[in-house]
């Protein structure tokens, strides 16, 4: 009985050190990162991995953090227009792309899974092949295709490209959603002689909020992500989003690599996402998962 | 009588209408561009138009399977892709059995395991860089503290292939295991608990439990999101571009294809490229669709 529970302690020790490590794997490299953002420069370049701590030969904690940490990099990319700039067309390009996906998506949704319609199997197979597309494969055709429409290199023309791998996500998660609704809550109101339109602006829509609320999530984060067509699409300094200037970040001291202004930049764009997802979590977990579990 | 059929005619005459927006527009921005792209790769082209596209045949496709280039594209991204997707699957079921299980500061986990999902791909890849830099990085300078790599010889680990790729695949691993362990836990909530129940009865231990009752009953779910994994890790463009920049013997099949479309303004060439990638990603979308049994009526 005895040899039966230290054995029991030491497997719940293990898992325990396991939980530990997962945490530091998954944490590690954005809360190091973090801290990079707020290293004086001549820090972050040495072989010191902690603040100043010792003073005078002696531990000084607040020593360490008033000589340690700086708002440098944070004050020098917010002064630096191509930043600026760039953050500016992320949110009105990836904002956009949401509404649009959304607005035409949550429609066409209603359509494939509420109504009657001959073609719902061809669409919906054709929409699920979609959403596992390769960007790649059709870039120089919408490089062609933008320049044709005069939309190369201005935000409407980007907006249209990101449709690609917003919309399907969205009609296959939003079909599914509505699906799932029972077949009671529309009867009773056709039967009061409610027209179609009316049922799903005032009945279902309102019931879907959730799942709009997680699809529009999740396709912010893909247009807010999205790497290939910006950097192809958006070619002088006024109009790149922010992972393309992430990405050629060139500082400006044009002798260092400006790791700090880097840093500080990525927490920038990045601890936004994070608090969005920490707050929607469930919402996200729900929506990823139906995507690809579900049907 | 008459008012139901007159409701059915109305809602088809909706559901057409409702349809139409989203369908033109994916024919728009799919059909109409790929069309492009097949119709492209047959011609000898510029991007830029400075040449007079001239119709060369399959001379493009002939072109890219004999340039060394695109085949050493093809084993890194082959390798990145079996490593990757290898160690994401095996982890991510690790976590998912990890998160499944009741343990305090279980919600912690979960939390934990979103926040490198949530971060953008440049920017991991611009972080995982920082953390590697041969100098500075903290990797390097932890190493030399601990003596393992002297302080005048510090690793550089995105300088050589030998190197680079399994730093991009942690990257990767790091990035991708929380997508992987949230598929996979869904797939073990379906679960039912009386099969453990079941199992306990029968006296069977926690390894036997697993695999006879969870590796099987998880499976399925397995080999969905291996496919859906696959099929990203073939078209990875991010990490490798932003990590180790194009550099040669360090390009994936997209990196490839971008440089030679763009870079070098190669249209014909690029398109045939990839039409190449889209014919080998497709094959597996059918694979991943008949297999995920999904019902699409």
């Amino acid at each position: 009985m005895k040899k039966q529970s230290t054995k029991s302690i030491a497997l719940r020790g293990l898992f325990y050190l396991l939980v530990v490590f997962l945490l530091v794997f998954n944490l590690f490299p954005f809360l190091w990162s973090l801290y990079s953002s707020f290293r004086p420069s001549n820090q972050l370049f040495s072989s010191d991995i902690l603040p100043p701590f010792s003073h005078d030969g002696q531990f000084d904690l607040g020593y360490g953090i008033a000589n340690g940490l700086t708002l440098d990099h944070f004050r020098s990319i917010f002064a630096d227009p191509r930043f600026v700039a760039a953050l500016i067309n992320s949110i009105i390009v990836s904002g956009a792309t949401v509404l649009v996906a959304l607005g035409l998506g949550s429609i066409c949704a209603y359509a494939l899974g509420r109504l009657p319609f001959r073609f719902k199997g061809p669409v919906l197979y054709l929409v699920l092949t979609m959403t596992m597309f390769p960007q790649i494969a059709v870039l120089s055709g919408l490089f062609m295709m933008l320049q044709t429409l005069g939309l190369f290199n201005t935000q409407p023309g980007l907006i249209l490209t990101y449709l690609i791998f917003t919309m399907p996500f969205t009609i296959w998660v939003m079909t599914q959603y509505f699906r799932s609704l029972p077949k009671e809550l529309e009867e009773a109101a056709y039967v009061d002689g409610a027209s179609p339109l009316k049922v799903f602006w005032e009945i279902l829509l309102p019931l879907t909020m959730p799942g709009l609320v997680s699809t529009g999530l999740l396709a912010f984060i893909a247009a807010w992500n999205e790497f290939l067509f910006a950097l192809t699409f958006m070619i002088t300094e006024p109009m790149k989003t922010v992972p393309v200037v992430i990405s050629q970040f060139s500082g400006v001291d044009p002798r260092q690599f400006p790791w700090g202004e880097i840093m500080a930049a990525s927490m920038v764009v990045t601890v936004p996402l994070v608090i969005l997802v920490l707050i929607f979590q469930y919402r996200i977990v729900e929506g990823l998962t139906a995507g690809a579990v579900k049907g | 009588m008459a008012k139901e059929i007159d409701l059915y005619a109305r809602q088809k005459r909706l559901a057409w209408f409702l349809v139409t927006p989203a369908v033109f527009i994916v024919l728009l921005i799919v059909a109409y561009p790929l069309i492009q792209v097949v119709y492209t790769s047959f011609f000898r082209a510029k991007l830029d138009g400075s040449v007079e596209p001239k119709f060369v045949g399959l001379d493009n496709y002939a072109n890219i399977l004999a340039d060394p280039d695109w085949w050493s594209a093809v084993r890194v991204t082959l390798l990145f892709t079996v490593f990757s997707v290898g160690i994401e699957a095996a982890l991510g079921l690790g976590v998912a059995l990890v998160a499944n299980s009741k343990f305090k500061g279980r919600t912690l986990l979960r939390v934990a395991v979103l926040v490198p999902w949530a971060i953008p791909t440049v920017v991991s890849s611009q972080i995982w860089r920082w953390m590697f830099n041969q100098i500075y990085g903290v990797v390097n300078v932890i190493m030399v503290s601990l003596h393992i790599v002297p302080e005048t010889d510090k690793i550089a680990w995105l300088a050589a292939p030998a190197t680079a790729l399994p730093v991009i695949i942690a990257v990767d691993v790091w990035k991708t295991t929380p997508f992987m362990s949230l598929l996979l836990l869904a797939g073990l909530q379906l679960i039912p608990k009386d099969l453990y129940e079941a199992a306990s009865i029968d006296g069977a231990g926690p390894l036997k439990k697993f695999f006879s009752v969870t590796f099987p009953l998880v499976l399925p779910t397995l080999l969905v999101a291996l496919i859906f994994r696959t099929l990203d890790a073939l078209r990875v463009f991010d990490i490798f571009y932003v990590m180790v920049q194009g550099q040669a013997g360090l390009q994936t099949m997209a990196v490839y294809n971008q440089i030679q479309l763009i870079l070098f303004g190669k249209s014909g060439y690029g398109s045939a490229v990839s039409v190449i990638i889209l014919l080998i990603i497709m094959t597996f979308v059918v694979l991943y669709t008949r297999l995920s049994k999904t019902s699409f009526e």
